[in-house]
């Protein structure tokens, strides 16, 4: 059994069916990429997955370490193991990004039956944390995300996800809008965090993310269908043809 | 024909016979000059601009009655008063002085204070100074309570003294029956004094209550006055208040109102920056629920060139609640280089909710910076959506926006003492309301 599973899964939105059809295992331990144009329904999945509200699920299912996924709310999916790194990551004022953290983390606490974290204890994990990340703490005392650049907005979420530990990580563009050095940061995040306990989904238009993260397989998303999988060769494949070809075929 | 709402003069009666009970001049005076206005204004009513968007009739449904004992037993609510442990307290119940409650030895250096239970005791500084600081004109609430006050605080402050300690004034509202009371005070803030005073109203839930006080403050030449005031009545309960300040050059006050609790609360607030220089710094903050009506009435006077004002109030509304903010910024005409501004902020929880925010400028002088604004939001669902996605429940969320929204004009308060007991006050209120929807 993977760890997540979807299948079949159509979505509406406002009427109009943006995913159509959708199959696909990630595994523990395996990083799946999913490649594709603007408009092929990457967002749409992200969301899905992270039970956002305003997307109608027509038909198939996901299942999440076996359970119903699509029955959860999106707290609760959050707190089983599920997180989504966000392609906008919401600035919120008056909240800094410790006390953010820290109630997220102690709610998935209180879901594992363990015990919460004070301010003090939740201090030193998110020192550990910064430094195994390689990443500097000035933003923790920051409102989350409140006048961050694109840059340290991405990287925020790599620090949530290294805190909350999840056991599926979905990336949401996690590399757009970011200049090369910023994507070099935000990808040893990701890479540091790999691992045989974790399934990874990086949704993505670009290949250059997949130079610094490798993935175990590729897939290409256009028209709301998974068009084509592979290995990581694919991507290098995209890079040299580009989506036109799925385009057609898709569309046709 | 439909039900008569103007011209109604309730409390009437009452006002037989408070004039000839052999009192001292000024107390005669006083009540003299409030049954005038009284009686030709009678109850606000919807028709008076003033009192546009806040209804009094639920006031004429009870029959409230004056001097209502407290029930026996009553203590002071340590977790609803503003958190003051260093402070001196002088305690009121039902609107009358409770020496019990009151701490034994309030006297500080530099502080004279008195209670107004037996007028002919009253100090000079009082008699000299009381009824003179708010014009009763158009504000026939304050007129009855000149009328029917039977006790009150009067404070002086020293010139040049340094408060070491606050002074906690505590209102404590508990009756089995519909009780009333007028309090009357007065704080007189000397040349080139601090001082801190925080009051706390607080009411125990029974049978509804109607306080409706009056507070006259005079800060003289370089007074620095920090003020705060809670109010946290029961729930049916009814709290208009009127606080006049009149500042005297380069003084400097510093005030913040928080609402948490009533059914119908007015925390009306008149500033007359009288002499060159003198700055006040009012915030506020309220959480309105149920079918509460929380009203803050703020009208600043700038009479006087070089002062400045800055009015900052934000409220979040739940359930069926409403929220009314009517700010008037008056610039005369010798008032060059006034630096004046005012805000507020709505949070709409609910889609019952409402806000009525009434701004406004009026400037007659051409040389000033004056601004105003007034906006009403409801909780970012994108926001919302971050946390559930990080595993935080729906309602902790919605709490911690709701206290974000608010935290910011808490944080400004200049006292740090103030702050603590402000935003503990807050964060206690908002944890109810969390309860209250259950999630």
């Amino acid at each position: 059994m993977a760890l997540l599973e979807i299948r079949d899964l159509r979505v509406e939105v406002a009427g109009k069916e943006i995913l159509r059809g959708i199959s696909l295992d990630v595994e523990a331990g395996k990083v799946h990429a999913i490649l594709g144009p603007n408009g092929s329904g990457k967002s749409t999945l992200s969301h899905v997955i992270a039970g956002r509200p305003g997307y109608d699920v027509t038909g198939g299912g996901v299942r999440f370490d076996g359970l119903d996924l699509l029955e959860m709310k999106a707290d609760e999916r959050a707190r089983k193991g599920v997180f989504l790194a966000f392609q906008y990551p919401v600035e919120i004022p008056g909240v800094t990004t410790t006390t953010f953290l820290r109630h997220a983390l102690n709610a998935r606490r209180r879901e594992h039956g363990e015990p919460e974290l004070d301010a003090m204890e939740f201090v030193k994990v998110m020192r550990r944390k910064t430094k195994e990340l390689g990443i500097t703490d000035d933003l923790l005392k920051r409102p989350v995300n409140v006048g961050f650049s694109g840059g340290e907005k991405k990287r925020n979420e790599i620090l949530q996800m290294a805190i909350l530990e999840p056991r599926l990580a979905v990336l949401d563009e996690t590399d757009s809008g970011l200049d090369i050095d910023a994507l070099k940061v935000v990808s040893d995040g990701i890479n540091a965090l790999r691992s045989a306990y974790r399934g990874v989904l990086l949704i993505t238009h670009y290949q250059r993310l997949l130079d610094y993260v490798v993935p175990d397989r590729v897939h290409v998303l256009a028209h709301g269908r998974i068009v084509k999988s592979g290995g990581k060769e694919l991507a290098l494949e995209l890079e040299e043809t580009g989506y036109a070809e799925f385009l057609d075929s898709a569309a046709a | 024909m439909k039900a008569k709402t103007r011209g109604l003069t309730p409390f009437l009666a009452r006002l037989d016979g408070v004039v000839d009970a052999g009192q001292p001049d000024w107390a005669v005076a006083l009540r003299r000059s409030g049954l005038t206005v009284y009686r030709e204004e009678g109850l606000p009513h919807p028709k008076i601009e003033a009192w546009k968007y806040t209804r009094l009739d639920g006031l004429t449904r009870t029959a409230f009655e004056a001097d209502v004992a407290a029930p026996g037993g009553l203590t002071v609510p340590d977790g609803r008063v503003a958190g003051m442990t260093e402070a001196h307290r002088l305690v009121f119940v039902n609107g009358r002085h409770n020496p019990e409650l009151s701490d034994d030895n309030l006297a500080d250096n530099g502080i004279e204070i008195a209670t107004l239970g037996a007028p002919e005791a009253a100090p000079g500084w009082v008699t000299e100074r009381i009824g003179r600081v708010l014009d009763l004109d158009g504000m026939p609430l304050a007129a009855l309570n000149a009328a029917l006050w039977r006790d009150g605080a009067a404070i002086k402050v020293a010139d040049g003294a340094q408060l070491q300690k606050p002074l906690h004034l505590i209102f404590l509202a508990a009756a089995s029956t519909p009780a009333m009371f007028q309090a009357r005070h007065l704080l007189i803030a000397g040349r080139g004094s601090r001082a801190t005073v925080i009051e706390s109203h607080v009411g125990q839930e029974g049978a509804p209550t109607f306080s409706n006080s009056v507070m006259e403050v005079v800060l003289e030449d370089a007074a620095v006055l920090d003020h705060a005031k809670l109010v946290d009545e029961a729930t049916h309960s009814f709290h208009i208040a009127a606080t006049a300040l009149s500042l005297g050059q380069g003084a400097r006050y510093n005030g913040f109102v928080l609402t948490l609790g009533g059914r119908l609360v007015r925390n009306e607030t008149r500033v007359h920056l009288a002499a060159e220089g003198a700055e006040c710094r009012l915030g506020g903050a309220y959480v309105a629920a149920g079918d509460a009506v929380v009203d803050n009435t703020v009208f600043v006077d700038h009479a006087s060139p070089g002062a400045a004002s800055r009015v900052t109030f934000k409220g979040v509304i739940d359930d069926t609640a409403r929220g009314v903010f009517q700010g008037k910024t008056l610039v005369r005409p010798q008032a060059q280089k006034t630096d004046g501004h005012q805000i507020h902020k709505a949070l709409l929880l609910s889609p019952g909710a409402e806000i009525d925010a009434k701004p406004e400028l009026e400037i007659y002088a051409d040389d000033v910076k004056c601004g105003h604004g007034a906006t009403a939001a409801q909780l970012d669902e994108d926001m919302v959506f971050y946390f559930l996605a990080r595993g935080i429940p729906e309602a902790s969320a919605r709490r911690l926006l709701v206290e974000a929204f608010l935290g910011d004009v808490v944080g400004e308060i200049e006292s740090p003492e103030i702050a603590d007991a402000m935003s503990s006050a807050l964060a206690r209120r908002l944890a109810e309301i969390r309860a209250d929807h259950g999630a």
